[in-house]
């Protein structure tokens, strides 16, 4: 056992990577969770950003449109699911897990063509001093750009939810859809915006995992990571802070426990395996011991009433 | 005649043409545990089939299933396949085990193949390759090649073929370095990108420069190449479009003779259940090109012990060997038995991981 072999500026560095697409997916879903929607579709609308993505990279050499346009194909399974719940009043919980499977079998049907292709790499950013600094430049100045739109994004999910009139409609409608109603807002269109923004965060997720992390395109390659984010966000109290730390602990300890495996540590390979899930539901769960809700008409369905 | 005695006869002479039409045909099935496109282990055993098709023409008709999952869906699925008329069914992994075995009791005029298992029937063979004969070629080359004298091993699930392939890997490394280090992680899958890309990059971040895997996708050498000194070796295809760097060699199984040979023995009707364990000399096991990487001696050296093992001469496990806990296990020259190769759980000395249960 080689504990000295771990480099911790790489393993910082892996963590913040590994992170990003959870963190991409988990943002997203806090917006839509927030205006009152249940989307439980994050897993099939990151697959098909994935696919998307990865398909658009390929056909035109470019990440950044392969991204912009996994973002378009996530929004636009989320509009299917949107006109399913706020325009017919279907039950969130079925219509999101329809979505879902939906996702990843669309997915797998555009995906037949370019399963084994290598996509254009994704450049990393290299500033000239400061990438080079021993322990920060590594980790905080290597990465590629969609990590620090990640971070970016959350950065400005929380500033808007908490300081502007926009974030404090979509808390109300989040709240009390009726009284938002009755002040004059509209409700649906709110909630489709939300939905529209969840999904074009999941897609990108789902496309970086596709363009950056693996990179390859396989069927069902997200393996479970919109699950993980849609837990994410409960587990962290519909709070953008904590969307962020239970991101970084969950692609930490991911990553951790593969390094712990290669240096050769005693603890058995099963339970290295599970500690990722174990770790982060125990540390959230104890953080949301302060008395934090769920936004109150989360679930519900929406009948405007005269 | 009546009108209805005619055309019953009518009907019966056409039943008995088509079914007579239709055992002309051999209906040769195909499970295959990963998708066709993972450029690895599923991809092969496709070409295998593909081989089939194009030798015997319109003499047999394949189908196949990808991605099944190893345990109570591959029941279900080798049984449907049964059901549909197969005469010879090959299934490629495994984890296919004893639904195959389950299922050759309920259809005793099918024939089953199985890969890289152990339990045969009367309608039940195993086939499988001896890869640890190209893992000897791989841990010569990985050793002599590395620099950090750290290897990274992503290893699959802990069953004895797995175990044999570290074995024979660390092994030749050790034999040409004896400096060298195996690093293992065990990513509890034959096939999953993200998992391997994850694995291969931890083992990168830990010193290792040679990467050798037991997994079937080629997000590893994917990485590898992301990360620039690291050289990997094509697992089970050639995984060319990563030559000539990181992919320096790779392991082939040629799936394809023996496909052949065993649905000519359905056709001709002597087809019997045999354990077939096949290496390089027949062909089952091929080396991928050794490409210019490379340094030229390290690669004479190289397909030297290859012919050696094709001609019989070598044998990757030849003492003076021990295992990992001190205790003898070959003695000078001797060679290793099958039976101990197939049921292989343990270390050679030097390895220093444990491995899981």
């Amino acid at each position: 056992m080689d504990l000295s072999s771990i480099n911790p500026a790489l393993l910082v560095a892996s963590l913040l990577v590994a992170a990003t697409p959870i963190l991409l997916a988990a943002i997203g879903e806090l917006v839509v969770e927030r205006s009152g929607v249940l989307n439980l579709g994050v897993e099939g609308m990151m697959i098909t950003g994935a696919i998307c993505g990865f398909a658009v990279s390929v056909e035109t050499g470019s990440p950044l449109l392969g991204f912009v346009l996994a973002a378009l194909g996530g929004a636009v399974l989320a509009l299917l699911f949107a006109l399913l719940t706020q325009v017919a009043l279907a039950n969130q919980v079925a219509s999101g897990l329809a979505l879902t499977l939906f996702g990843l079998g669309l997915s797998s049907l555009m995906g037949q063509g370019y399963v084994g292709i290598k996509p254009p790499p994704t450049p990393k950013l290299d500033i000239p001093v400061l990438s080079d600094l021993p322990f920060i430049g590594r980790v905080v100045f290597s990465h590629d750009l969609m990590v620090y739109f990640a971070l970016a994004l959350v950065a400005a999910v929380w500033a808007t939810l908490k300081y502007t009139r926009a974030g404090l409609i979509l808390r109300a409608v989040g709240e009390n859809h009726d009284a938002a109603h009755a002040l004059g807002y509209k409700v649906v269109r709110v909630r489709l915006m939300a939905i529209l923004f969840g999904g074009a965060c999941a897609g990108l997720g789902g496309a970086y995992i596709s363009l950056v992390r693996v990179p390859q395109w396989t069927e069902g390659m997200t393996a479970g990571a919109g699950w993980i984010a849609l837990a994410l966000v409960v587990f962290a109290s519909w709070k953008a802070g904590r969307v962020l730390l239970g991101a970084w602990l969950f692609g930490g300890v991911t990553v951790l426990q593969l390094n712990l495996q290669a240096a050769g540590v005693a603890i058995p390979v099963e339970y290295l395996s599970m500690s990722p899930y174990l770790i982060t539901i125990v540390v959230l769960v104890i953080m949301s011991a302060d008395k934090s809700r769920a936004p109150a008409s989360l679930g519900r369905i929406f009948h405007a009433s005269a | 005649m009546t009108l209805t005695r005619l055309l019953t006869g009518a009907a019966l002479a056409l039943g008995l043409a088509t079914t007579a039409v239709a055992q002309d045909k051999t209906k040769v099935g195909f499970i295959y545990v990963g998708p066709i496109g993972d450029g690895g282990w599923t991809y092969e055993h496709d070409k295998g089939r593909l081989a089939l098709e194009e030798h015997f023409g319109d003499k047999v008709e394949t189908v196949y299933q990808e991605s099944v999952p190893e345990g109570a869906d591959a029941e279900r699925a080798i049984t449907q396949m049964a059901l549909q008329g197969a005469d010879l069914i090959f299934t490629t992994s495994f984890g296919y085990m004893d639904p195959t075995v389950n299922v050759a009791k309920k259809f005793p005029d099918v024939k089953f193949e199985h890969a890289t298992g152990y339990k045969t029937a009367d309608n039940v063979s195993t086939y499988s390759a001896r890869f640890y004969e190209g893992r000897a070629v791989q841990g010569h080359i990985a050793g002599k090649m590395t620099e950090s004298n750290i290897i990274g091993y992503i290893a699959s699930f802990p069953i004895p073929e797995v175990i044999r392939g570290i074995n024979a890997a660390y092994i030749h490394a050790k034999k040409v370095n004896p400096d060298v280090q195996f690093k293992i992680i065990w990513a509890y899958t034959w096939f999953d990108p993200a998992k391997e890309a994850d694995a291969a990059t931890a083992l990168i971040e830990q010193g290792a420069d040679v990467i050798l895997q037991h997994t079937d996708s080629t997000a590893p050498q994917a990485a590898a190449e992301k990360a620039g000194n690291v050289i990997t070796f094509g697992q089970a295809s050639d995984m060319a479009e990563y030559k000539p760097k990181p992919r320096v060699s790779s392991i082939i199984d040629n799936w394809a003779p023996y496909y052949i040979e065993r649905t000519q023995a359905v056709m001709d009707g002597t087809w019997e259940s045999q354990q077939t364990w096949d290496g390089i000399g027949p062909g089952m096991v091929e080396i991928g090109e050794i490409t210019d990487a490379v340094p030229a001696e390290v690669k004479e050296e190289a397909l030297a012990m290859k012919e050696a093992m094709a001609n019989g001469e070598y044998h990757p496990f030849t003492g003076p060997l021990k295992k990992q806990d001190g205790s003898d296990w070959l003695a000078e020259g001797e060679v290793a038995d099958d039976g101990t190769l197939l049921g292989m759980d343990f270390y050679v000395e030097g390895l220093q991981s444990e491995i899981p249960q």
